[in-house]
């Protein structure tokens, strides 16, 4: 019974995985990026924190936020989905319309496809370069550590997947916005930065001042990078880290609640483009 | 009468128009306050369609047909009035109304460009949530008999138009919908690839009891197709029959091709009949049914000059909708 209700977006899903899935030049040019981008971070970070400074996190701790910020930039939300867009502009959005499905449900999951395809791909190499090669370099200090303890670990999954349920929520918003402005640009120019800043892709949001850090812990970018990673690490723990995983839950309900109201109103006043 | 498939009753969409004149200045005043106008794209439309019709739903760009395939498809939502399509509002209970029907864009895609056709196919049987015994049947019995053998494993972006349009059709048809929204199926389409399609959809109207509702501008589909037409223009519905009826409405007359022995009279005259064009040797004549019996004519013709040949032709059927447009002002 519920297979056969799942079964449409589950069938949805696997295309648009497999489909990701093939996008290898682009992964590996990211991957090169990312390394790059990533080992110069570490660096600054390193210096920063050689100091006599009283830091909120330790050079550990940073440096692992910092290589999984790396590994996984691609569950931020950054973008609409650039195919929809097209479709909205050119009409063929008109068969979207014709599928006998919750059009959210559908849309999410092509969004959830897209928020765990091309991260897998760009994360497999970089957690097996900063985790496994460097560390066998000798080179351990400045790559990717081991979580903090099981406990650590097993918080970090489940933030993980939390993390993909709120970036897809995330993504699937955007689309729909897209459906109402007709093109993805305007919505990624404003979405992009905000993503990179409030999540704590630019800076962990630990170092930022502390009278920003009400704010920061409770706004909902920080479900992105900022909670798992510092799972990870060992800075949140205990009940602090399952706060963390509920504020994730409640943020991803709030954007997918909001994200069909908007869906809902817009597709009242579709007007297909073209004809 | 069987029972009606489609009611429409009292449709009317407007869309809002922004508007904005030429110029820096209004470019600048649009920014601050926008006008708008709100265009009539269908205004007051009614029919009813039974099961197991073909409807050629015909009219100049931008008449309207394609709002009202959409309206109907559950797509559009109306400004006003109402429709019923199997016993459902399409636009209030869209998700069961869409299961039920099948529908072609000309000139958009529901195949997924860069997967090969079969998984387009299969990614359509889950979303429909075809059970695979049925999908299995029916995707043997389309792939037959529009010819798809060679091309399932080709991805879609490789495929020509004409062999595209039999996919598309294949696809729209895979969860057995009792009616079939064709809107523009042969656009674009070389005369090979028409006539498959044409000869596809009369079988599936004639012999599977299909509930169809085409819109084209090719008016050879309508004259292979449909026995009825509805014939729209700026948003209002201009005629509703079949297209004999049309041509009698619009453009009466016949045309007698006259060939002859020698060289061609120069001047011919003969009650009822006017000379429409001479070639080297044949001269057309065109006469007014209803008046002028066509045997008489030809009788006096060929007592009067040496006749070698003669032939009867009706105005192409492209002649007989430009003059319907043109007596109702709404060509383009």
């Amino acid at each position: 019974m519920i297979a056969g209700v799942v079964r449409p977006y589950h069938a949805v899903f696997r295309a648009r995985f497999q489909l990701l899935l093939q996008y290898r030049a682009a992964a590996l040019a990211g991957f090169g990026t990312q390394c790059w981008w990533g080992a110069i971070k570490v660096m600054i970070f390193a210096a920063f924190l050689a100091g006599p400074v009283a830091s909120p996190m330790t050079l550990r701790q940073t440096i692992d936020y910092i290589w999984l910020g790396q590994a996984f930039l691609m569950l931020l939300p950054w973008s609409a989905d650039a195919e929809l867009a097209r479709m909205v502009r050119s009409g063929d959005i008109a068969y979207e319309r014709l599928r006998p499905v919750d059009g959210y449900a559908y849309w999410y999951a092509r969004a959830v496809a897209r928020r765990t395809a091309t991260p897998l791909l760009r994360a497999t190499p970089m957690v097996l370069l900063t985790g496994v090669v460097l560390p066998s370099l000798g080179l351990g200090k400045w790559g990717l550590g081991p979580p903090a303890g099981v406990e650590a670990a097993l918080l970090f999954v489940a933030s993980m997947a939390l993390v993909v349920a709120l970036s897809s929520a995330f993504s699937t918003l955007l689309d729909v916005l897209v459906v109402i402005t007709l093109s993805e640009r305007g919505v990624n120019i404003l979405v992009a930065p905000l993503a990179i800043v409030f999540s704590g892709s630019l800076i962990p949001l630990p170092l930022l001042p502390d009278w920003l850090q009400p704010f920061m812990q409770y706004q909902p970018f920080a479900g992105l990078i900022d909670f798992p990673f510092r799972i990870y690490g060992g800075h949140l723990i205990g009940w602090s880290a399952v706060a963390a995983l509920g504020r994730q839950g409640v943020w991803t309900l709030i954007l997918v609640v909001l994200g069909r109201a908007i869906m809902r109103r817009a597709m009242a006043r579709l007007e297909t483009q073209g004809g | 009468m069987t029972e009606a498939a489609i009611v429409v009753d009292r449709l009317t969409k407007t869309f809002r128009v922004a508007q904005r004149r030429s110029g820096a200045w209004n470019a600048l005043a649009g920014l601050v306050r926008r006008h708008y106008r709100d265009v009539r794209a269908i205004d007051d439309i009614s029919f009813r369609l039974a099961e197991g019709e073909l409807l050629g739903f015909v009219g100049p760009n931008g008449a309207g047909k394609s709002t009202t395939i959409k309206i109907l498809c559950g797509i559009l939502e109306p400004t006003a009035g109402q429709c019923i399509v199997g016993g459902v509002v399409p636009w209030r209970e869209r998700v069961r109304h869409v299961a039920r029907i099948g529908a072609v864009f000309g000139q958009r895609t529901q195949l997924w460009w860069d997967l090969p056709v079969i998984e387009s196919f299969e990614l359509l049987r889950d979303i429909y949530r075809v059970p695979p015994a049925r999908y299995r049947q029916r995707s043997d019995e389309l792939i037959a008999r529009l010819d798809l053998g060679r091309l399932l494993g080709t991805p879609v972006r490789q495929l020509s138009l004409g062999q595209r349009m039999r996919c598309e059709i294949a696809a729209s048809l895979l969860h057995e919908p009792r009616v079939l929204f064709l809107d523009e199926p042969t656009i674009g389409l070389d005369a090979v690839a028409k006539l498959a399609v044409r000869d596809f959809v009369k079988t599936l109207n004639r012999d599977h009891g299909v509930t169809v509702i085409l819109t084209t501008h090719d008016m050879h589909d309508i004259e292979a197709l449909a026995e009825r037409v509805i014939v729209i223009g700026k948003g209002v519905i201009l005629a509703d029959g079949s297209l004999a009826s049309l041509r009698r409405g619009a453009l009466a007359e016949r045309r007698l091709w006259v060939h002859f022995a020698g060289e061609p009279p120069t001047a011919i005259e003969l009650p009822g009949a006017v000379v429409r064009q001479r070639q080297a040797r044949s001269i057309e004549l065109a006469f007014d049914p209803r008046t002028t019996s066509a045997h008489q004519l030809i009788a006096s013709v060929a007592s009067t000059f040496e006749v070698e040949d003669v032939h009867l032709e009706e105005p192409p059927i492209e002649e007989v909708i430009a003059r319907f447009y043109a007596q109702h002002e709404v060509d383009g």
